[in-house]
């Protein structure tokens, strides 16, 4: 509902939202928020926990534990930032595209994503934090992002690979969420979703025209799918014995599956579309389990996952320093743009 | 043999549409780098639908081309060395910083939104993909127009670089208004009007007229343009005659 | 330095003629024009609107979720502004 949404925004006119805040602070500092025993301990905690059972939604200016907003705010902010980041990476081929429709295609599709970070912003928004304060944090190097984009893209497959690989393993992840428990989340989600059907299917239908093209173009495309099948593997976050996070995003149907069966869902789905190339999986191990009807994989490389979370992906320095120029060199736009605003107030007030 | 340039023997009606099908690739082009850079996220998202409909209007445009000469869209644009380009110098040009490109997309909207126009009642060949183009210059005018107002009448900053983009880019705007084979003409005074009132608006001054720069239409462009050209078309020069 | 706030304006879309305008989303934009403009090229890059509306969030009053019993509940038991409420013999027909 609209005016729910917008009475979390930062405003003097929603006077009753502060004490609630303040109070729902106070509450949570005594709770240890991971859990899931403490957050159901209040009669409030306890309608809210049998609201998300009975799939109700919950709405920004709803009650709601304070490691619930937390949760999401991080979870929200992270995802949205992967999609600013996730700009980078593929807007680094836009100039170089190769054909007319390819680069129509790409810059949309880049586009796309922008307004993807910016339909999550608004969302996180409505929890009590600023877009403003959540990119300052990205640009501190305070805040995460999908770790995939630390890796560069090296030729023009990479794009082909992103799309296909990276985008089918964010859809897998994204439709769930359509069904969060958090109704403006649930919302971007499903814009985020319809705009994004297109991006698999250009990612593939690059694959598919290098693996019918030259032979350097097919060795192209195996070169990335070498490269990006095993970082898109990790995106799906930690084995599900290790993920700090899951049980309480479980509980309150902020998650709907578990990362390895995510995961599962995800090779199940690839692993025949990229034999359909006629390209190899960089996976001695990978076979189909004729019984379980599902494709084993061999052992991921955690160590690799952490170092690149922690900071060392290859182009870690590059996207943020990207992200800081854009923001520093914009910073004399913003307050022009700010000052002739408030020029132009004032003049209308005079008149 | 695959040959990895081409050249087109562009007079009469060749000349014409490859004049406007390269102006509105190569500024599409330079607007397409500020995917991902830009001041604001909705800005962001604003100079890409801008850069996407001067690439549509690129490939409209070469479509036609290719019926007169015999090429596809993408040999026109991969497989033509700058000197067989015909776009306006101005719209080569770096982007700058964003004072630069809101002007230059203003200077050139002010002039190619009237045009677009006059074509399309024109019973020129080119009228329904200047009809198309009509409605959206007429929005690349008004974003431009409405963003240089504020640059211009915001802060000392904003109202320097705002000044400092239009003595710049003031020398390569007479350009645009060099006649092309069976054209229409856009008055001068008709541009004059509207950059008048937008630079009185935006608390700016026209600079002041001097020398102005010539030679894309013929080919004679400006170091600027093979850089781009040799990142535009890089793979295609790469893997001559491969499919993408 | 933290970066100023600049205004957030909520977007709504008239997504066919005939139809109410729909609240789609928010924008942030330092002023009215801008943030029409920013809805356009966010909101309806794949022909979604006719006509678009921006408001200030700020000017948007709610009702408070602490009413909610006293707002929405009372209307609850006003079944007899439902159709079903009545009884209508089937022979009657529709009605």
């Amino acid at each position: 509902m609209l005016h729910q949404e917008l009475a979390r925004r930062r405003d003097p006119m929603w006077r009753w939202e502060r004490p609630l805040l303040r109070e729902i602070s106070m509450y949570a500092q005594g709770l240890n928020q991971s859990d899931p025993a403490a957050v159901t301990a209040s009669p409030e905690a306890a309608r809210f926990q049998a609201r998300i059972d009975a799939e109700d939604k919950i709405e920004p200016n709803d009650w709601m534990p304070e490691a619930y907003r937390r949760t999401l705010i991080r979870q929200i902010s992270q995802h949205a930032h992967s999609e600013i980041i996730g700009m980078l990476p593929e807007g680094n081929w836009i100039t170089r595209a190769p054909s007319l429709r390819r680069k129509a295609a790409l810059l949309a599709k880049v586009q796309d994503e922008g307004g993807h970070g910016l339909y999550l912003y608004a969302a996180a928004e409505t929890l009590g934090v600023t877009r403003e304060d959540l990119v300052d944090q990205l640009l501190a190097g305070k805040a995460k992002y999908s770790s995939i984009f630390n890796y560069p893209t090296l030729t023009w497959a990479d794009i082909g690979a992103i799309g296909w690989l990276v985008d089918g393993a964010a859809i897998m992840n994204q439709i769930p969420l359509c069904r969060c428990s958090f109704g403006p989340y649930a919302r971007a989600m499903i814009r985020v979703c319809k705009e994004e059907s297109f991006h698999q299917r250009q990612g593939y239908e690059i694959m598919l025209t290098l693996c019918r093209g030259t032979a350097e173009q097919k060795a192209m495309a195996q070169d990335a799918l070498d490269r990006w099948w095993w970082p898109c593997l990790m995106m799906f976050g930690p084995p599900d014995a290790a993920s700090q996070h899951s049980d309480t995003s479980m509980m309150w149907k902020i998650k709907r599956f578990t990362n390895d069966g995510l995961r599962q869902k995800f090779i199940d789905a690839t692993v025949p579309q990229g034999h359909y190339l006629g390209l190899s999986f960089p996976d001695p191990a990978l076979r189909l389990n004729p019984e379980s009807g599902h494709w084993e994989h061999g052992p991921i490389d955690w160590e690799e996952f952490r170092r690149v979370v922690a900071g060392g992906g290859f182009c870690a320095a590059d996207r943020l320093d990207a992200r800081r120029r854009a923001h520093d060199e914009g910073t004399w736009v913003r307050e022009a743009a700010a000052a002739f605003a408030a020029k132009r107030t004032a003049r209308k007030e005079a008149a | 043999m695959v040959t990895t340039s081409i050249t087109v023997d562009d007079t009469g009606f060749l000349r014409l549409v490859l004049a406007r099908a390269d102006d509105a690739l190569v500024l599409g082009h330079r607007l397409s780098e500020w995917c991902g850079h830009a001041p604001i996220l909705e800005e962001d998202l604003s100079l890409a639908n801008i850069a996407l409909d001067l690439i549509g209007q690129a490939r409209s445009l070469y479509a036609l081309a290719g019926a007169a000469s015999g090429h596809d869209e993408d040999q026109l644009a991969y497989l033509r060395d700058d000197r067989q380009y015909r776009n306006l110098l101005m719209l080569e040009q770096p982007n700058g910083d964003f004072a630069c490109t809101i002007a230059r997309l203003f200077l050139y909207s002010a002039y190619i939104d009237p045009y677009w126009r006059m074509l399309a009642t024109s019973g020129s060949e080119l009228a329904p993909v200047a009809a198309k183009a009509a409605k959206e210059s007429a929005y690349h005018l008004r974003h431009s127009a409405e963003w240089l107002i504020r640059l211009g009448d915001g802060t000392a900053e904003s109202h320097r670089r705002a000044q400092d983009a239009l003595e710049r880019l003031f020398p390569w705007t007479g350009e645009m208004f060099e006649p092309l084979p069976d054209d229409v003409a856009v008055p001068v005074a008709v541009w004059d009007a509207q950059v008048d009132a937008v630079l009185a608006e935006a608390t700016l001054a026209r600079p002041a007229p001097k020398w102005q720069q010539t030679g894309g239409r013929a080919g004679r462009h400006s170091e600027h343009l093979g850089h781009l050209l040799a990142e535009m078309q890089h793979l295609q020069r790469a893997f001559p005659g491969a499919t993408w | 330095m933290s970066t100023p706030a600049t205004p957030i304006w909520e977007v709504f879309i008239r997504s066919r003629s005939g139809l109410a305008h729909r609240h789609v989303g928010s924008v942030h934009a330092a002023d009215a024009t801008l943030a029409l403009q920013a809805a356009r090229d966010v909101y309806t890059r794949r022909g979604e609107g006719l006509s678009l509306w921006v408001v200030p969030s700020s000017a948007i009053v709610a009702s408070d979720p602490a009413d909610k019993e006293m707002m929405f509940e009372p209307t609850g038991s006003k079944i007899y502004r439902h159709p079903t409420f009545y009884e209508v013999p089937d022979e009657v027909g529709h009605m």
